[in-house]
């Protein structure tokens, strides 16, 4: 077990350095650069360059990425261009928002999908199954993008939850948590209806494969009440598919909070990350990149261990 | 008991089969409107009305204002608000439709004050439908020409990695585990942002379609592998190598056919995938150039809030969009069973995914 750790901890290690390398050359070698960008087509040949010069950006790919290396190891993330703030607090700020997004999105899916699962695995027939089954082949072909524009749409329409942004200008401190809930309610229900989905059909296979079991029979044999043994035995007996999927889900909920966040204007990783690849801001592109594999290696990490422990076979 | 569960199980199975042939019907309804969009479209792609901006969509009626039946019919829009851009409906005069002239299938009879638009106009005054329709073509052809690509690519990954082995098995699965694991959509992103914003439509069509291709390889890869590899070790693939079948014919005729199903399976799970990338990489800005028509294009036209409040017509490419998936979907619906999966063990994880019919990358 140690060393199945510590094979998934240098992975997720690898994982960090190689996706914010990629992506800070991937940016520099981008066709123009922040400078050529926010000066516009009219400036003069020197004041570019001595913006270039300010900037680190007139030094050769090789040079300026050796440097970038040796202060992001001294914790030094560099400083954005576009905000001209340090990229060090820009962006566990908006990181935080997505997480709160994520997480919200991922607990209401699994709630949701888990017990929808069961209850339609559970009876068979019926108009609360055939509801379920209806309701999962619908979400399953929704992917984000369409289910925050129609909820946007929705919300948009009745008026009873905001729309964008993450709080209303005019809150008062007191009611800023419960202002952030009502403002989460559309993205989070976004990005959790689809997962839902596929949770509730992955539950509802894995329960009816369990409830053939033969000690699903002789526990009902011996007499313990139905309810029982579908929420207690068969329920628990059948969480290894959910638990296998939560890793490949860490991606997917990543790309699709960043639809989300660029539909609803929530301010997560996902629209910063877009607003540096368009300003071609280097070193706010390579940070966002570095959270964003933060994020999926503690996921990957974290649901690798929770299967290896459900799962002793999944640890080679 | 037993009897009720055989019950049970026919009428689930006639019900799939059902799901199936709708999903069906909806694939190849697109895909007809598609290649036969010249046709059908009243209107070039984009063709602007200048008075109809955000015009709400004219519906063909049968019954005029007397009740009497008549052949199908439009009435003019009125422009009554211009701030607010209402229209409402001019009764007096109708406008009878017109069938097959011009090329076109049908066409309101005076095309410059009151044209046939299905689906409304949108902000620049151009029709809704026609755009939906040379939009599709768009959209799915680059969905698909993307997953062929990635079909070529994860084929030879995969059938490389699983009839050699060894340290290029051990790298080719690495790389991809490694590119499974990442958001394929800000691989896209990155991807893409490395070359200028502004690129002509042909430029970004390669472009996109070579960049799915490579984040969708993966997924084929990994399954074609795990069923090369346990294909070699059958009797009819050692028979084929003792008539002296040479490496590459063996892989080329005999194992990689083994594969077929898998990769049915699996392009209709990339298809759904890649139209919606393409509408998110559109829908903010990093994809086709504006005037071209593809549904991601045409949801950036909306992407105002207020606009496609007040102007739901605009959602229509969400809906198409919908649509197609939901039908991708049904013809996948329950145990498709994927042949040679289940057999050479492929892992947890991955029977957990295709089997539901999800594991799509973005």
């Amino acid at each position: 077990m140690t060393r199945y750790v510590a094979r998934r901890l240098a992975f997720a290690a690898f994982l960090v350095v190689a996706v914010s390398s990629g992506s800070f050359v991937l940016a520099r070698l981008a066709p123009g650069d922040f400078v050529a960008g926010s000066l516009g087509i009219n400036a003069r040949p020197e004041t570019i360059e001595r913006e270039r010069a300010r900037y680190g950006l007139d030094k050769p790919i090789a040079a300026q990425y050796r440097q970038w290396l040796a202060n992001v190891v001294r914790l030094d993330f560099g400083t954005s261009l576009l905000y001209d703030r340090p990229v060090r607090e820009l962006v566990p700020e908006r990181a935080a928002n997505t997480a709160i997004l994520a997480v919200t999105g991922l607990t209401l899916a699994t709630l949701a999908g888990l017990l929808l699962g069961s209850v339609s695995a559970t009876r068979r027939g019926g108009v609360l199954t055939g509801a379920i089954r209806a309701f999962s082949v619908v979400f399953l072909s929704l992917p984000p993008l369409l289910t925050s524009l129609f909820l946007v749409f929705l919300a948009a329409r009745t008026g009873w939850f905001p729309i964008s942004g993450i709080r209303s200008s005019s809150s008062s401190p007191a009611g800023s948590t419960l202002d952030l809930l009502h403002h989460l309610v559309v993205p989070a229900c976004a990005l959790a209806l689809p997962l839902a989905a596929l949770f509730e059909r992955l539950q509802s296979q894995a329960m009816r494969e369990v409830i053939g079991e033969r000690f699903v029979l002789a526990a009902s044999a011996r007499g313990v009440p139905w309810s029982r043994i579908v929420w207690r035995d068969a329920l628990k007996a059948a969480l290894r598919p959910v638990a296998a999927v939560y890793g490949l889900v860490v991606g997917t909920l990543l790309s699709g909070s960043f639809a989300v966040e660029v539909i609803t204007a929530w301010p997560g990783l996902g629209s910063l990350m877009l607003d540096a690849l368009r300003a071609r801001d280097v070193y706010l592109v390579a940070g966002c990149a570095g959270a964003g594999a933060v994020f999926l290696a503690v996921g990957t990490l974290v649901s690798d261990l929770a299967l290896a422990m459900v799962d002793p076979r999944a640890r080679e | 008991m037993g009897q009720v569960r055989h019950l049970g199980r026919r009428v689930v199975r006639r019900r799939t089969s059902h799901g199936r042939l709708f999903g069906l019907a909806l694939v190849v309804v697109a895909a007809l409107a598609a290649t036969a969009a010249p046709v059908i479209a009243p209107h070039a792609s984009n063709r602007q009305f200048p008075g109809l901006l955000n015009a709400p969509p004219t519906w063909p009626h049968i019954v005029d204002d007397r009740g009497a039946w008549r052949a199908p019919f439009i009435y003019r829009w009125r422009l009554v608000n211009q701030l607010e851009q209402r229209y409402d409906e001019d009764r007096s005069a109708s406008l009878p439709l017109i069938w097959f002239k011009g090329g076109t299938l049908v066409q309101s009879s005076d095309e410059v004050v009151a044209p046939l638009l299905l689906l409304g106009a949108d902000s620049f005054g151009r029709d809704v439908f026609s755009r939906l329709l040379f939009g599709a073509r768009i959209s799915l052809g680059l969905a698909i020409v993307a997953s062929l690509g990635a079909l070529l690519i994860g084929g030879a990954m995969g059938g490389a990695a699983g009839y050699v082995g060894g340290y290029l098995d051990d790298g080719l699965m690495r790389a991809s585990d490694f590119v499974m694991v990442l958001p394929a959509m800000y691989v896209a992103l990155a991807l893409r942002s490395v070359l200028p914003l502004v690129l002509t439509s042909a430029v970004v069509f390669t472009l996109l379609a070579s960049i799915f291709a490579v984040v969708g390889a993966p997924f084929i890869a990994r399954g074609v592998r795990a069923i090369v590899r346990s294909e070699r070790r059958l009797d009819y693939a050692s028979a084929a190598q003792a008539l002296g079948a040479s490496d590459l014919r063996l892989l080329l005729r005999h194992l990689l056919p083994a594969a077929r199903g898998f990769v049915a399976v699996e392009i209709t799970m990339l298809v759904p995938a890649f139209i919606v990338a393409e509408a998110t990489l559109s829908y903010v800005g990093l994809g086709f150039p504006d005037p071209v028509a593809s549904w991601g294009t045409m949801l950036h036209d909306a992407a105002n809030v207020t606009v496609f409040a007040d102007f739901p017509w605009l959602l229509s490419p969400a809906a198409a969009m919908f649509l197609v998936v939901l039908g991708l979907n049904l013809i996948l619906q329950d145990g498709t069973p994927i042949k040679g999966v289940a057999r050479s063990g492929a892992g947890v994880r991955d029977q957990a995914a295709s089997r539901l019919g999800y594991e799509r990358p973005m």
